[in-house]
């Protein structure tokens, strides 16, 4: 018999029994099923925290100042003051990993324009910071360095700040707002950025120059930086040597001996990123393998039906033989028909998997991502099951001996 | 003169059932030229059965030589086996053993099915071999559909559609009423004019009447192996006899 003879008799033989056919290859569609949406649901998760970090920006570290200890009490980092104007300066000189570095001032003030006002986060930042956040302005400019040095009073708006005070969809560039009774010239607006990691809104938020800032909004000792500074480096791969050259660059600069701690701390945002992300991959291969067991489940499903059907066809395997059938034609019969349902059970599988991605990715609203390898080997697998655990009844079925066969009632 | 269609010598066949070995066959020879019948009769126990299993190929002699058409065939393997019934035999059996919601025309396809033939050829000569046992009419019939009688021509034709050298019929009449039994018997006689060697074991000597040799087993020996001229099957008079007796 030829392939496509083989696949037709196996194809009617199972449509004889269509209830029994279909149950027997429901383990293998929900196997494949939810090997499809778990997969789809970790990859969309792990994109969903790839978004959010790329939208803090590329290839980040945070410098903060050290802890003061008073009493016992010890205030955390960023409480003592340590950083120092002339120590961004040097990183931005020295250090070679580096691309860009920004201070970033932290203050709350509410923004009045003519008939509106609104509380919201200053920022006191250098230009760089637009380049480090991969953020550039939707209308207007952005802050330049001549307004570091002039210490002008312009500011540059969030999304959610213009819609609060201008309604949504206005330009309110080269309107005046007033922050802490000092009238601040609107520049530009920032493109819209969503929500951060941690579910805060970034665009409710006014940039100015951090030379205004300390000037107008927050006061500190001239020599350190009253905030953090965030640098990028020059890629994913120099992240740790950037954290490496400011650490030893800082060490040096404040003297710290040998042995003892930093009076600093850098964080290393890219760092996180690939631990949350390898996280997400274990969580995503956990999913994985408990449906792989299930499509397990599925093709000893398949075995059982195989093998009460090579019992109850006995007297047809007699008779294809008696006519002339070899074992090995009795053998590929019932293999295909085995693969037969594995293959349905994946095919189905597949479609049911993606439907059941896109229904949650829609309930929760999730990024779904359909890998196709996932699919492909989804599919394959299946089709392995089907001939694994296939291949024991096939071997009986062609191993009976014809006259016990023909006998058999 | 042409080699014989069957010959063999010393056969035997030993079951090993647990402990205890069962002797089927002792020492059988025996040589059956082309285009005769012959029927083999005995006692169940006899042998017979093992014997026609061995000359249907279905089964291996624990000894002796079997030639079916000039070829040893008692130390062939499995798939060797197979492919000398595709090609060289045809099986009726009692219990017609047709395959179940399957056509009539379909169940006479599957031996050619295993031998290659395009499906454009088998299904004519399928289709011939249907229209040759007077079921021209009924080839899309399932086996359910057709009485005793139908179904065993059905399973006739689907061991003639080879066009075999050797017809091995197992009580092909032990399932039908007599007049039935006639019908299939004057089939198988028609077959064997066309030059069909037919093998035909029962236990019925009235079956028995129809062949032109009479092979008797008993306790896996030929007890007696005569000649006689067979009496032609008349369907019209059993058709008669039944009517009359209904």
């Amino acid at each position: 018999m030829n392939p496509f003879q083989v696949l037709r008799v196996a194809i009617r033989a199972l449509l004889r029994n269509k209830l029994r056919s279909f149950l027997t290859t429901l383990g293998v569609i929900i196997g494949v099923a939810a090997v499809i949406a778990m997969v789809a649901i970790g990859e969309g998760a792990k994109a969903r925290v790839a978004d959010a970090f790329a939208s803090m920006g590329s290839n980040i570290l945070i410098v903060l100042s050290g802890s003061t200890t008073t009493g016992g009490t010890r205030g955390g980092f960023g409480s003592l003051p340590t950083l120092t104007w002339d120590d961004l300066k040097a990183i931005r000189t020295e250090c070679s990993a580096v691309r860009y570095a920004t201070p970033q001032l932290r203050g709350s003030a509410s923004v009045i324009s003519e008939d509106q006002n609104w509380g919201t986060t200053i920022y006191g930042i250098s230009p760089e910071f637009f380049a480090i956040k991969d953020w550039p302005v939707a209308n207007g400019t952005t802050i330049s360095q001549s307004d570091i040095e002039g210490g002008t009073k312009v500011v540059v708006l969030g999304q959610t700040v213009v819609e609060k005070l201008y309604g949504p969809s206005a330009d309110p560039v080269g309107q005046t707002v007033r922050i802490k009774n000092f009238p601040f010239q609107v520049i530009g607006v920032a493109e819209r950025k969503g929500q951060s990691v941690t579910g805060q809104d970034q665009d409710d938020v006014a940039f100015m120059p951090y030379s205004t800032f300390q000037a107008k909004i927050q006061g500190g000792l001239q020599k350190f930086v009253p905030g953090m500074v965030m640098v990028s480096a020059n890629s994913s791969d120099d992240t740790v040597r950037a954290e490496r050259q400011m650490t030893n660059l800082l060490r040096d600069r404040h003297h710290v001996p040998i042995g003892g701690d930093d009076d600093f701390s850098i964080r290393n945002l890219t760092e996180m990123m690939t631990a949350q992300q390898e996280g997400l991959n274990t969580i995503t291969s956990l999913l994985a393998s408990i449906a792989l067991v299930s499509l397990l489940v599925g093709g000893i499903g398949i075995m059982n039906i195989m093998l009460v059907s090579v019992t109850e066809r006995t007297r047809e395997i007699g008779i294809r033989m008696a006519v002339g059938a070899r074992p090995r034609d009795v053998l590929a019969q019932f293999l295909v028909e085995a693969l037969t349902l594995s293959c349905f059970g994946g095919i189905v599988g597949v479609l049911l998997g993606l439907l059941f991605a896109n229904l949650l990715a829609s309930h929760f609203s999730w990024p779904v991502l359909i890998r196709p390898d996932i699919i492909v080997i989804a599919v394959s697998f299946s089709g392995l099951v089907g001939v694994v655990f296939g291949l024991y009844p096939a071997l009986k079925a062609s191993r009976l001996d014809p006259i016990d066969a023909l006998r058999f009632e | 003169m042409a080699a014989p269609l069957i010959e063999v010598a010393h056969l035997s066949k030993v079951y090993r059932m647990g402990d205890v070995e069962v002797h089927a066959l002792r020492d059988v020879s025996l040589t059956i030229p082309e285009g005769q019948s012959v029927a083999v009769m005995g006692p169940s126990g006899s042998g017979k059965s093992t014997l026609m299993n061995i000359l249907g190929c279905l089964d291996r002699p624990t000894a002796g030589s079997y030639h079916l058409v000039g070829e040893e065939v008692s130390t062939l393997d499995r798939n060797a086996l197979a492919r000398l019934r595709n090609r060289t035999l045809g099986f009726v059996f009692q219990s017609f053993n047709l395959l179940a919601r399957t056509s009539a025309l379909e169940n006479v396809e599957l031996p050619l099915l295993y031998s290659g033939v395009s499906g454009r050829e088998r299904k004519k000569r399928a289709r011939e071999a249907l229209e040759k046992v007077g079921l021209g009419d009924r080839i899309h019939h399932h086996p359910n559909q057709m009485s005793g009688g139908q179904q065993q021509r059905v399973a006739v034709a689907r061991a003639l559609v080879t066009h075999p050298h050797l017809m091995v019929a197992d009580e092909p009449t032990g399932n039908l009423d007599s007049r039935t039994s006639v019908e299939i018997m004057a089939l198988f006689q028609e077959l064997g004019r066309s030059g069909i060697t037919l093998l035909l074991v029962t236990h019925e000597p009235d079956i028995a009447r129809y062949a032109s040799r009479v092979v008797v087993m008993r306790d896996g020996l030929v007890q007696s192996d005569r000649q006689q001229s067979p009496i032609v099957a008349d369907v019209a008079a059993a058709a008669a006899a039944a009517g009359g007796i209904a």
